[in-house]
This record gives structure tokens, C-alpha cells and sequence, in this order.
């Protein structure tokens, strides 16, 4: 009864999106999700009636077009609207607007720094460069380097390619910027503290690392890979919260004749002769299948879901120890109205879009150290969207809700584990310091849900609520994620595969880490292919 | 001072709404249509795409030409001018017409609005006083009045506009349907309604006399305010009909009264509207020609493109084969589609080639050299953007 060709234990966007290849070309895949909702941490749920927060993730840029336009997600439902217009706040006074149009952007960055001004052109070249570099390795699958297969040898020749197509200096500065803090990488480019902040801020965003942390220009970077539409760099949000994305692919699943059930924890993957066979459920269902693929990261796969007796030796260890640290809390909040922030004009494409609540570079670093000594600051680095303003289907009218992302935030404190009345201190001093911005914030508030790090992990199971399921440094990235050897999207046990943001490329909405994982499975059960190449065209 | 402006006569004609859409007008940029000073864009173009698609947002159609139509024998002339058989109009209800030359070549495209058994409204693109005095020859008791200038019209598009509709007291615009109209009272007078647009979304048409049209955007932008409302031009107005697969006069058909080159204008048939042609009714403009032609089968065949790749195909040229030595017709509008994301165009290809293979050759630039590449295009029978909630009576809020 209960025998398929893929088991897929959860829905996560990623875990949606390889079931829906695996249907696609045929196989007869079931989605098993703990929760009694899907899309992981690309979710919308109503917590308070009349309210759709993105309880998790908020926007979108890094889905790959090419799977929106395969899996026909517009038809499933799927529109993703850019927003315009974010204010990074600087200390009392001082804003830095970002405006869409280029000469207004321009009048703005030398307002500040006319020297800056300048080299945000260059900034931005150097950026696109790198960025452009790493977008087509996204939808492929990371070659072996130890490997002499056929296969790898010419996947490291191409790579080796585009990378030589950079010219000698460019090499150099390239592997300079892969292991650079993300300040100083700014250092060379702008003189204003809050043009550095301000173009410093994704670089932190997730992770566990601080501005001063080498590794953190590359994290800077994933985040601005991305596009909308071509608009490298751009955000969007999805009509109907990011819970759209996933249930969209969630159609395309059922669409090609895919199941997903919900409320079906996985405790066990099955393995019979070295061989994953299928799974028990918490409720002692069983199913079996073919394959096996985990959406859960790396360490929740081979330490929680996985007998380790099941585990070729070493593995076990190389799961503990991989670096999955939380370091994100996320406060949704429910408004009566529209917040007004203080020296910020009264644009409506300029007041509603997004806010970075920053402070100086010092801030944000100050902010690290709290996390490294287990609290949080008391002047986080907050980064929020009101997604309401723009999308009439998430609030009522004239209501809103404003997702609030903060970094940083522990996953252990050091006065012992979070409880609800710690949480409850956390929200609050997230809303002290927007209110330090916006007179009058608090009296607005509807509805608040305060998530720290140990939400994201009971909820989603994001293992310490790490939004990426796996840091992104270069010692857990391409061939290297989640574990050097493995970083083919299958695993050590034979017929278990992994497909969520543990794998290359690693986390964001993106669809990639599913759809790549998929294209492996299909070759290794002899299937056509059903994942659809990159879409490059233009760049 | 009052020095008399020189430039007096070359000035542009500003439409009643003007005073408002000049103030959001942030980027000052304008074009003309008919006359009138007419915003390309108020913001951004692909912002206000965007609004059309998720929120709702205005598009300014007083310079549309609109004329009535009026008298016993109202009906008789516009089915003798016009493809589609105008005696199955209902009142209060509104038709998507071509009308054409005796060649059977397309004039000009619009809609017929059937107010009551003999008055009817004409609305098109481009001024066509001229056609109908000729088309109204013969006919005792008809009476053309152009009323172009003398009605404002405003365009309310997208997901939320029916909310907004409700919200601004027009009670019962629910229960309009897809080409129904509508009659209220604003201010006293008529506001009249009518479920209808270019964008194949959820939206309506406001059509009200000159001096209201102040009152009615103040009002309207009031009730919007929570809604996204927001003004759009020409260049998201393009956007959003080559998504719902809707013709534009100079980029899919050439207007025929102003065609110089032999067979450079387009039939319905060749336009993909065949299904506006009706052999059925009394004789019409046309008529002998469409027969042949149908019997016969057009020479081109407009055709909806999904392409392969991100470029749009823009001015791209068609082939049977991927060498491309086979040319077979020529695309007339094309653009990535935000909302479908995919890259559509709309194109015209000989119909004896167009069910089979076809490929563009598309040219772009980058960083100032050029390439080309040639790709796949699919045909595609549907429009590339149809939301049911266009369909949906009544319609959803948001
Ligand atoms: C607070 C937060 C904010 C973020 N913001 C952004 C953003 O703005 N933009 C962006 O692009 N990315 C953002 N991210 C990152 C992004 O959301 C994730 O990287 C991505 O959603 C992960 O998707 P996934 O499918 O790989 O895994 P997940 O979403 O983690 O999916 C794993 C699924 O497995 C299920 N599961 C776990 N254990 C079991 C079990 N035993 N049995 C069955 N099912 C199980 C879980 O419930 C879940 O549904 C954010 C993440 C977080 C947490």
C-alpha cells in the first residue's frame, strides 16, 4: 500500500520543489510534512484574525526564475510584487534613502558623500562581477574536486572557465573577497559611516558572523545575487505573504499527480542493507519507497531523523559539528495604521517600502558581541518591510503589519533557556528601538509574535533556528555543503538524498537546492531529466 | 503681464483630470494622444504595472474618442458599419468591435456601448467622425455627435477596484458583470459604469461629464487610498494588454484609411478575430471581402509567442527553421512578463507556416556591443495573463 518511488520528509519550499520534479518526470512521490501546514520557513499564516504575517521568511529575490516559469507557478497562483523604497537609520537624525530612480539615488548617496556617490558605481560593478560569477553555478550541481569522473572533470573545467573569462586581477580580487570581513571590503570603496553600514547589513543578515567577521562579504553577496525580473539585487514580496511561493509549488506537486500529507513527523529513516527503504512515521506508519530525500538540514537528518548505527563512520561527527548556529529573531507585528518615521518625507513610495534600523557599523558589531556573550543588544540591528502596503491581501484595509527581522539573537542565553517571559523582553526592546524612530509605534500595535531562535527551531525545525539550515562560509559552501564528499546532494547512506538549504546553494527562497537534488535523483533512477537549465540569456 | 503665449497653438490639450495627474506626475513624463497631453508613465512604468496586477490603478481615457450614436435607425448603421452583429447587443450591455473597409481591412477597433434600443456610444482610438458620416449615408434617422471632449472617462483597473468601487457608495457594482453597465448618481448626475477595460483584469470604466471629473477623482482616490490605488500610463497600459493578448493600432495592425502600401493593414481573420465577423447579419462593410478571405484563409495569422530565454523579442523577425533562412513573419509587440514570467510576444506569422516550428532572431546589446541569438517560440492559444477574478461576478475584494 503505502510503497512510492520518493519519499520526500518535508514541505519546505525545497522539499516541495523536488517532489514536484520527481512527479513531473513520473515517479510516484509523497511529501511527508510534521506540521499541519507546508512551506517550512516560506509560510503565511493568520495568528491573529485578519492578519497574514510571513511568519518567517518575508521577501523574495533569490527564486530562480527559471523553476517560477517551468513549474508554472504564476498559473499556481504566484505573483511576486517588487516594493520600492527602503530608509536606512542612521544615528538621531541621519537617514540614507534608497529611491528607485537612478538620479534620485544618486542625488541622495551625495548628500552624504559625494565621493561615495561616485563609487557606488564602481561598488556596484565589482559586485555584479562576483555576483554574476556565482549565479550560474546556482542550477548546477557542484563537481567533485577529488573525483576523476568524467562528469566533474568538465564541470571543473567550465568552472574553471568562467572564472579565468574574470582576467587575472579580478581572479585574485575574487578570492581576496571570499574570505574578507564585509567592512572591510566596504572600507575600499566608501568613506560615510552609514553608506558602510548601510551596504553592510546583508552581510550579517542570518548568519553568525559580524561585520567584522572574515567570511561575511560573501554572505553580503548571496543576499544581493538575487534578482526580480532581471533587477539584480532586487527584492519582491509575494502576494498573499511567502506561504504563496510554497503553496504554488505545492499546485505544480498535486498538478503532476505528487501527495503531500501533513501532520506525518518523520522519526526514522529506514535502512535495510546499508539501503534507505522508507520511513516511520511518530505515529508508526510506515512507508517505503525507492528513494528517500531529507528537506531537514544536515544536522536534524543524520543526528535526529537517522540511527546512527545506520551512518557510514564519521558521518555522525561531521553532522554534530557542522556550523548551524542561530543568530536571527523575527517579530511580526499587527497595526491599527501606518507608522510614520521621523525624518523620513512623507513618499508613499519611499515611507512604506523598507526600513534598515541601523545605527553606526559600531551598532552592528556591538550588536555581535552581545550574541557571542548569549544576550541580545539592546540595540539590535533591525530590518523591516511592511508588507501590507503593498499587498492589499494580508491586512485589512487600512491595517497593516510590519515584519521586523533582527540580528542579533541567541539561540541559548546565558542565564539559561528562552522562556516565554525572556522572549516577551526580546520583543520588547525590538519595539523600544523602532519606537525610537516612530513616535507613537507602540500605540499602533494590534498583535505581536516574537520569535527567537528557539521558535524557528520547535517550529520549523530549523536546527538553532539557523535561517540558512547551515552556515554560509566557504568551509559549508559549493562542493563543501553540507559536507566535503557530499556535496552531490547524496548522502552516505545509498538511496538517501538530501534537497533542502544544507546543500548547494544553500539558504533563501530560492527553489534551487530542491530542484538541483532532483536532477540527481533522476539520473540515478535512469529518469529523463525534468529540471530545466538556468536561464542566462542576457547576462 | 499677460504676454500672449506664442506657442499657443502647438500646445497640447489637457484632459479634465489633468490638475490631479500633473501633481503625480513625479517624473514629468509625458506623450500625446489625440491632442491631449497624456502621461507615459507617473512613477515608474513597472511599479504601475504592478499596481494593475495587485492593487488597482487609474488610466486616464477622456482623449479616447467617443461618440453617439442616436435615432430609429442607430442600430441598422452600426450593423452595416461594423463585423459584429450589433441587434444582439443588450441594452446596457458593451461589444468589442472592428469595423472595416470594403477590402475587408481593419479601420480601426473599439466598443460599442448599447445605452438604450437607439442610442448607442462608439468609443476607438483614433478619430473616425469622418468614417462614420460616410457609414451613416443612406440611413434617414441617425445623429453622429461626437462627445469627445464633452465626457471625461476614467479607467479603474485591478484585483481591488471592485472593492473600491463599493467603498465610494456605488451600491449593487458588484453585481455588474464582464461587459455590463452600470448607471449611478454622483453629485446629481450621471455617473455611468461599465465593467470593461484594457488589461484583462478585474475593472471597470467610469465615464462622467467634464466638470465632475475632479469630484469623482478626489472621491475615487479617497476610497482607494487603502486600496493601492494609483494613476498608470501608457507604458504600463501596453504592458498589461499585450498580457491579456489585446491588439494595439500601430504595433498589430495598421489603421487601413491611412495604409499607403498594398495589403500593409490586416483583416479580423488575420487579426485572430474572426470571431467578431458575423456572416450571418445583414449586409455589412467588409462583407465580400471576408467571405473570400475566409474561404480562402488569411495570410497571416496573429499569433501569441512564449520564447525561449529572457530578452524580449522586440522587432525580432520569425523563422520556420533555427538557420533562419526561412523567413515567415515578424513579431509586433513583445516584453518579459513580470506577472507570468515569462518572455511573450505577440506576432504575425504567414498562416501556412504557423503551426510549425518557429524561431526569432532576437538582437540585443550589452555594455555597448551587440549580440544576437536565436530561439524556440511556442505557440500559445490562450491570453498569457486571465485571472478568474476577472470573470467573477461578484468579484473578490482583493
Ligand atoms: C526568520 C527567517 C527569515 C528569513 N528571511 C528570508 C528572506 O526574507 N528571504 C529569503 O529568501 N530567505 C529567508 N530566510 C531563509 C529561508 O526561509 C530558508 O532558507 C528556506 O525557506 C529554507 O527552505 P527549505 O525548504 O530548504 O527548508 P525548511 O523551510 O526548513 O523546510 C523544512 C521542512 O521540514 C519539516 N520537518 C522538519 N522535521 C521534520 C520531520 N521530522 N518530519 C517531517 N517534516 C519535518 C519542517 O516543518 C519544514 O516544513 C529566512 C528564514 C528564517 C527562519
Amino acid at each position: 500500500m503505502n510503497a512510492y518511488d520518493a519519499i520526500v520528509i518535508g514541505a519546505g519550499h525545497n522539499g516541495l520543489t523536488n517532489a514536484a520534479y520527481l512527479a513531473k518526470a513520473g515517479l510516484k512521490v509523497i511529501v511527508l510534512e510534521k506540521n499541519d501546514y507546508i512551506g517550512g520557513a516560506a509560510v503565511s499564516r493568520e495568528v491573529h484574525e485578519g492578519w497574514i504575517y510571513s511568519n518567517c521568511s518575508y521577501v523574495c529575490s533569490m527564486m530562480r526564475q527559471a523553476i517560477h516559469r517551468d513549474l508554472d507557478l504564476s498559473r499556481h497562483g504566484l505573483l511576486l510584487v517588487p516594493y520600492l523604497g527602503t530608509v536606512n537609520f542612521g544615528q538621531g537624525e541621519e537617514r540614507l534613502l534608497s529611491y528607485h530612480d537612478e538620479e534620485a539615488a544618486y542625488l541622495e548617496l551625495k548628500r552624504h558623500s559625494p565621493h561615495d556617490a561616485d563609487a557606488m558605481h564602481r561598488f556596484q560593478a565589482d559586485l555584479s562581477r562576483y555576483a554574476q560569477l556565482i549565479r550560474k553555478t546556482l542550477m548546477r550541481t557542484p563537481p567533485d574536486p577529488a573525483s576523476f569522473r568524467p562528469r566533474d572533470l568538465m564541470e571543473l573545467l567550465h568552472l574553471a572557465k568562467q572564472f579565468w573569462s574574470l582576467g587575472e586581477r579580478e581572479i585574485y580580487e575574487y578570492i581576496r573577497f571570499f574570505t574578507m570581513s564585509a567592512a572591510e571590503y566596504l572600507e575600499d570603496y566608501f568613506e560615510n559611516d552609514l553608506i558602510k553600514a548601510a551596504m553592510a547589513t546583508p552581510g550579517i543578515i542570518g548568519t553568525a558572523l559580524g561585520v567584522y567577521s572574515p567570511g561575511s562579504a560573501y554572505v553580503l553577496l548571496h543576499h544581493v545575487m538575487g534578482d526580480v525580473d532581471g533587477a539584480i539585487g532586487a527584492w519582491g514580496l509575494a502576494r498573499g505573504g511567502m506561504g504563496a511561493i510554497s503553496n504554488a509549488i505545492a499546485g505544480a506537486v498535486t498538478e503532476h499527480g505528487g501527495e503531500i500529507r501533513i501532520c506525518a513527523g518523520v522519526e526514522r529513516v529506514l535502512v535495510e542493507n546499508r539501503r534507505a527503504v522508507g520511513v516511520a512515521l511518530e505515529n508508526g506508519d510506515e512507508f517505503r519507497s525507492r528513494i528517500v530525500v531529507s528537506n531537514l538540514d544536515a544536522r536534524r537528518t543524520f543526528t535526529r531523523i537517522m540511527d546512527r548505527r545506520d551512518l557510514p563512520e564519521g558521518i555522525y561527527e561531521k553532522a554534530r559539528n557542522f556550523k548551524i548556529r542561530g543568530s536571527s529573531g523575527k517579530v511580526n507585528i499587527a497595526l491599527s495604521g501606518l507608522p510614520k518615521f521621523t525624518g523620513v518625507p512623507d513618499n508613499p513610495h519611499l515611507n512604506r517600502g523598507g526600513q534598515a534600523f541601523i545605527g553606526t557599523l559600531e551598532t552592528l558589531e556591538r550588536a555581535y558581541d552581545c550574541w557571542k556573550r548569549g544576550r541580545w543588544s539592546g540595540d539590535p540591528f533591525v530590518e523591516s518591510v511592511i508588507p501590507s502596503a503593498w499587498d492589499p491581501t494580508v491586512a485589512p484595509p487600512g491595517k497593516h503589519w510590519m515584519s521586523n527581522f533582527v540580528q542579533y539573537c541567541p539561540p541559548q542565553l546565558v542565564e539559561g533557556p528562552w522562556t516565554p517571559k525572556r522572549r516577551e523582553q526580546f520583543g520588547q526592546t525590538v519595539i523600544d528601538k523602532i519606537e525610537r524612530y516612530s513616535p507613537g509605534f507602540k500605540d499602533l500595535i494590534v498583535h505581536m509574535e516574537v520569535r527567537t531562535p528557539h521558535e524557528i527551531e520547535q517550529e520549523i525545525g530549523l536546527t538553532e533556528g539557523n535561517i540558512f539550515q547551515g552556515e554560509l562560509t566557504l568551509d559549508q559552501l559549493f562542493f563543501n555543503r553540507p559536507f566535503p564528499g557530499y556535496g552531490q546532494y547524496r548522502m552516505p547512506v545509498k538511496n538517501l538524498y538530501m534537497c533542502g538549504s544544507s546543500t548547494h546553494p544553500g539558504g533563501g527562497v530560492s527553489a534551487v537546492c530542491g530542484a538541483n537534488a532532483a536532477r540527481e535523483i533522476l539520473k540515478d533512477l535512469r529518469c529523463p531529466n525534468s529540471v530545466p537549465e538556468d536561464d542566462f540569456h542576457d547576462e | 503681464m499677460n504676454a500672449i503665449d506664442p506657442y499657443a497653438g502647438e500646445r497640447l490639450k489637457t484632459s479634465p483630470f489633468h490638475p490631479r495627474q500633473r501633481a503625480l506626475n513625479v517624473r514629468d513624463a509625458w506623450t500625446s494622444w489625440n491632442g491631449y497631453q497624456f502621461a507615459l508613465h507617473y512613477y515608474d512604468a513597472e511599479y504601475e504595472y504592478f499596481c494593475i496586477r495587485n492593487a488597482c490603478a487609474t488610466y486616464d481615457i477622456s482623449p479616447m474618442q467617443k461618440y453617439e450614436i442616436r435615432g430609429r435607425d442607430a442600430e441598422a448603421m452600426l450593423n452595416r458599419m461594423v463585423t459584429r452583429d450589433v441587434a444582439k447587443i443588450k441594452p446596457n450591455r458593451v461589444a468589442y468591435c472592428v469595423w472595416c473597409t470594403d477590402a475587408g481591412r481593419v479601420i480601426d477597433d473599439g466598443t460599442i456601448f448599447k445605452l438604450a434600443g437607439d442610442r448607442f456610444m462608439l468609443t476607438c482610438g483614433s478619430p473616425c467622425a469622418a468614417w462614420l458620416e460616410k457609414s451613416a449615408f443612406g440611413f434617414a434617422e441617425v445623429q453622429v455627435t461626437d462627445l469627445s471632449d464633452a465626457l471625461a472617462a476614467l479607467s479603474l483597473q485591478g484585483p481591488t477596484s471592485g472593492a473600491v468601487l463599493k467603498k465610494l457608495g456605488l451600491n449593487g457594482v458588484e453585481n455588474a458583470k464582464p461587459f455590463d453597465i452600470q448607471h449611478f448618481s454622483f453629485h446629481c448626475h450621471e455617473l455611468r459604469v461599465s465593467r470593461t477595460g484594457f488589461t484583462g483584469d478585474l475593472g471597470y470604466e467610469l465615464w462622467i461629464q467634464p466638470d465632475l471629473a475632479l469630484e469623482l477623482w478626489d472621491e475615487l482616490y479617497a476610497a482607494g487610498e487603502h486600496h493601492g490605488i494609483h494613476p498608470y500610463g501608457e507604458a504600463a497600459t501596453n504592458m498589461a494588454r499585450l498580457e491579456a493578448g489585446f491588439i494595439m493600432p500601430g504595433m498589430e495592425f495598421n489603421e487601413a484609411l491611412k495604409t499607403v502600401r498594398f495589403e500593409h493593414d490586416q483583416t479580423p481573420f488575420e487579426l485572430n478575430l474572426g470571431w467578431l465577423v458575423d456572416f450571418s447579419k445583414p449586409h455589412f462593410s467588409g462583407r465580400r471581402a471576408l467571405l473570400a478571405e475566409q474561404e480562402r484563409g488569411p495570410r497571416y495569422t496573429l499569433t501569441k509567442l512564449d520564447i525561449e530565454g529572457n530578452r524580449p523579442a522586440e522587432d525580432a523577425r520569425i523563422y520556420a527553421n533555427k538557420r533562419c533562412t526561412k523567413e515567415v513573419g515578424y513579431v509586433t509587440s513583445a516584453m518579459w512578463s513580470p506577472a507570468v514570467k515569462a518572455n511573450i510576444a505577440l506576432a504575425m506569422i504567414e498562416t501556412e507556416h504557423a503551426q510549425g516550428e518557429l524561431w526569432a532572431e532576437i538582437h540585443y546589446e550589452k555594455e555597448l556591443r551587440q549580440y544576437s541569438r536565436v530561439v524556440r517560440c511556442q505557440r500559445k492559444d490562450q491570453p498569457f495573463w486571465a485571472p478568474a477574478r476577472a470573470k467573477a461576478t461578484p468579484p473578490p475584494d482583493c
